[in-house]
């Protein structure tokens, strides 16, 4: 992963479900544009919030020995804007695990509104389009998200 | 209780809509999932999970989706064609499936074509029968 687009896990239960935060600021420069006067969050940056949610899940399901990626989006449905000063809240669960696979269902929230439905599959790309071959290193799972997986959510205690 | 082959057929043609993204009249039993219905490699993973849910039932690795395995084999392919063994060793793997066509003209770039809606639903009804 090479950019962080989530806040913070606030519950992680290895294998099973993720809940995430994204708070949304003014301050976020694509804001401006998007649109002129009525700063909405674009629906790609909430399907990326749950690809990262979701996929730390799937990741952290295999200890991240295996290169998750972004592989199919099997459903996206978004009910209202997200403006700024909301705060989002990233449900995802796994629904299916194959050693070459994963799909997963979420669902994003702003307090008790449905914002969005967000369905997503991953792939372990070492197990998967036939035999091509992938540096060794995991570059999907680098250190710099690592921080995500600190805090309250990873602590017996708070 | 035992499902019919039509409520069987109904269930797998939701699942391709869903899945694939396609209308329930392109669905049919003889449409092929990459050349009419436009399946990728990942939409396969994502039907066997939809299968799976959909008749509860455990689809094993490579059961229904074979080919990947048998085409590195030099021993069952050759100069882009299926050879016999090649072809016994498909027709014990894919049981569920009409091999007619292929059978005359083994081109491996048409590998892909065995794979129906119908060979689906084949491979579900004796999944469900022998469970």
């Amino acid at each position: 992963m090479r950019w962080i687009w989530i806040d913070k896990f606030i519950e992680f239960e290895s294998g099973k479900r993720a809940v995430s935060v994204k708070n949304v600021t003014l301050a976020e420069e694509h804001l401006h544009d998007h649109f002129p006067g009525f700063p909405i969050m674009p629906e790609c940056l909430m399907i990326e919030a749950m690809a990262q949610t979701a996929g730390i899940l799937v990741g952290e399901a295999n200890k991240f020995q295996e290169k998750v990626i972004l592989a199919k989006i099997k459903k996206a449905v978004f009910f209202r804007y997200v403006r700024p000063g909301d705060s989002l809240r990233l449900e995802a669960d796994i629904e299916s695990m194959a050693p070459e696979a994963a799909s997963t269902c979420g669902k994003i929230l702003c307090g008790e509104k449905l914002i969005a439905e967000i369905d997503l599959m991953f792939s372990h790309i070492d197990q998967n389009l036939g035999g091509k071959s992938f540096p060794e290193e995991n570059f999907v799972f680098t250190d710099m998200f690592k921080s995500l997986l600190q805090g309250p959510a990873f602590s017996e205690t708070d | 209780m035992a499902m019919s082959r039509d409520e069987i057929f109904s269930e797998v043609q939701e699942v391709l809509v869903e899945a694939l993204g396609v209308d329930d009249d392109e669905a049919t039993g003889e449409a092929t999932l990459m050349g009419d219905l436009g399946a990728e490699s990942i939409d396969f993973l994502d039907i066997v999970f939809r299968l799976e849910k959909a008749f509860g039932i455990k689809i094993p690795r490579e059961e229904l989706f074979p080919i990947e395995n048998l085409m590195s084999n030099p021993e069952y392919v050759s100069a882009g064609k299926m050879t016999e063994t090649g072809l016994v060793e498909l027709r014990t793997k894919m049981p569920h499936t009409d091999f007619a066509a292929f059978e005359s003209d083994p081109d491996i770039n048409k590998l892909g074509d065995l794979f129906t809606v119908n060979s689906i639903v084949n491979y579900v009804e004796s999944k469900l029968n022998a469970a």
